[in-house]
């Protein structure tokens, strides 16, 4: 047997913007074990429901994460709003819809950017953030913000956008498909980059069920799961669409998946422009505070996402607690890095798209 | 800007923020701000940095990291504390694992407040960075590091002022 030895990764890495800390266990140039240590961004913000008010709680909790943002504020909303039991307008589920799914797109491309940057693909990942810019450009538009929106609110959105506004939206997407065909089909066809991608880090179905993966890691696997075929928000009016799987399990299938999804999430926001209804945008709640529990589930740009409430009839819930799919990813995480090369480790880690503030809150 | 003489390296470390700040500093360095036209890159090696951005705020495991990365970088150096989190806590100030801003582990010369800080307001606050490191390199600024250790960072702003207030350097007036 060849020696042993334990190489630290992070938690300041070149690759990842966000700490997360894994022994690497080694044999020469293979990876026998990864042992992963979280927590260098834990702040407890669960806590913190004790001091705000549930209708001022949805500001901290679209801080869980700068990037699905949106998603963990409307996920903590629709938990409240089932407590409440209050119906949200069709024209604000509409528009949470198409903000989500925006979120969805600027999400997938950032990921394919960070990974052209794994592999060493500079001008890729340029091209990718640089088209990530026009998403953003609507949401500045649109909410105000780039990253953080504050545009959720319990019972509606804070927000309209305008008939031409949305019209003008369906435009400038119907230009980000074209280009990101272009940046696509580099990821799908260029040598290089599948000889960085194709076998490496192959999870099976039957593992990822085992280890319970969520998202685009085990669609990739082929576990066909999406929570958005539930059909909450305007999902349900919209065509029904299948999951985007992939059957290989590998990083190459990981990114096949945020392809499709990118290009899927598109037409779900150009269709849901077409039928968005004309009406309110929020409901108004007086006098009523949230009583019993409530989970809430949502499909994020990583995976499915768990929001429970528990309300006690006062101005303060008693408990919330978020699951994100970045904790349940990362078994599947660790069984894809035993045997593999040194060299792949940051690629590998960047195909579960790890999002370690949303792990650790 | 005339004293931008040199290709700036900036390292980044995200203390405990949500990744709002985080992206945001990568999209200075992409097409839409590319900062990287003036030469400034984003290294990951602290021995190779001269601007510090640290988003995010502090907490008991992540006090070490911080200050193994500032200490290896090498003289003459300047922290920028990124976002409202790095500020003073931010929104996270209440919560049970936040200390509080980065300036409660290492001397920081500009702030940059914002939630998330934009990433004009970055560019911002590493240009007037820029200013202090050539007062250091210069000798001007021993004083004030010196004292960071003992009392609260007092910084002036050296270089061009403008009535901007996205990016303070002062403290007081964050």
């Amino acid at each position: 047997m060849a020696k042993r030895t334990i190489i630290p990764f992070g938690p300041q890495h070149p690759v990842l913007p966000e700490p997360v800390h894994l022994d690497l266990v080694m044999e020469d140039e293979t990876v026998v074990e990864a042992i992963p240590s979280i927590g260098y961004i834990h702040r407890g913000l669960e806590k913190l429901v004790e001091k705000n008010e549930w209708p001022e709680m949805v500001y901290v909790i679209e801080r869980i994460c700068g990037i699905c943002s949106f998603g963990h504020g409307w996920g903590y909303c629709k938990s409240v709003e089932g407590n409440l039991g209050i119906e949200v307008p069709k024209r604000a589920e509409y528009l949470r819809t198409i903000w989500h799914e925006l979120s969805r797109c600027h999400s997938h491309l950032l990921w394919l950017g960070l990974l052209a940057d794994a592999f060493g693909f500079e001008s890729l990942f340029m091209h990718c953030w640089r088209i990530r810019e026009t998403i953003l450009d609507i949401f500045e538009d649109t909410t105000g913000g780039r990253v953080i929106f504050s545009v959720c609110k319990v019972g509606g959105v804070r927000k309209d956008i305008s008939n031409e506004k949305l019209a003008e939206i369906a435009k400038i997407l119907e230009g980000i498909k074209k280009e990101t065909a272009e940046i696509c089909d580099v990821f799908i066809e260029d040598g290089s980059v599948k000889s960085r991608l194709v076998g490496i880090g192959t999870l099976s179905y039957d593992e990822a069920v085992e280890l319970g993966a969520v998202g685009p890691m085990g669609r990739a696997s082929g576990v066909a799961q999406d929570i958005r075929t539930d059909g909450h928000g305007a999902y349900s009016e919209l065509e029904s669409f299948a999951p985007v799987v992939e059957t290989a399990g590998d990083s190459y299938a990981r990114c096949l998946v945020r392809i499709g999804e990118l290009k899927q999430s598109m037409e779900i926001i150009i269709e849901a422009i077409e039928k968005i209804p004309d009406g309110e945008l929020e409901v108004v709640i007086k006098g009523k505070n949230p009583e019993g529990n409530f989970v809430a589930r949502l499909e994020q740009p990583r995976g499915e996402a768990y929001y429970y409430s528990k309300g006690n009839g006062s101005k303060f819930l008693e408990r919330i607690r978020v699951r994100t799919p970045t904790n349940a990813n990362i078994p599947a995480l660790v069984k894809t890095l035993q045997g593999c090369d040194l060299a792949d480790v940051p690629i590998l880690i960047l195909t579960i798209d790890p999002c370690i503030s949303c792990t650790e809150r | 800007m005339a004293y931008v003489t040199k290709s700036p390296w900036v390292i980044h470390y995200d203390g405990s923020s949500c990744n709002g700040c985080d992206i945001e500093v990568l999209a200075c360095l992409t097409p839409m701000y590319d900062v990287e036209r003036f030469g400034i890159i984003n290294t990951g090696n602290p021995k190779h940095a001269d601007v510090f951005l640290v988003t995010g705020s502090v907490n008991e495991q992540n006090i070490p990291v911080i200050k193994q990365i500032y200490e290896q970088m090498p003289e003459p150096k300047v922290v920028v504390a990124v976002g409202i989190c790095a500020t003073s806590g931010g929104v996270f100030k209440d919560c049970y694992n936040t200390m509080g801003g980065i300036d409660t582990v290492i001397p920081v010369d500009v702030y940059v407040p914002g939630c998330a800080a934009r990433p004009e307001a970055i560019i911002d606050g590493v240009v007037k960075g820029l200013g202090v490191l050539g007062e250091k390199k210069a000798g001007n600024y021993k004083a004030a590091v010196v004292q960071a250790d003992e009392e609260e960072v007092e910084v002036q702003s050296f270089g061009e002022t403008t009535d901007d207030t996205a990016v303070a350097t002062d403290k007081e007036e964050v």
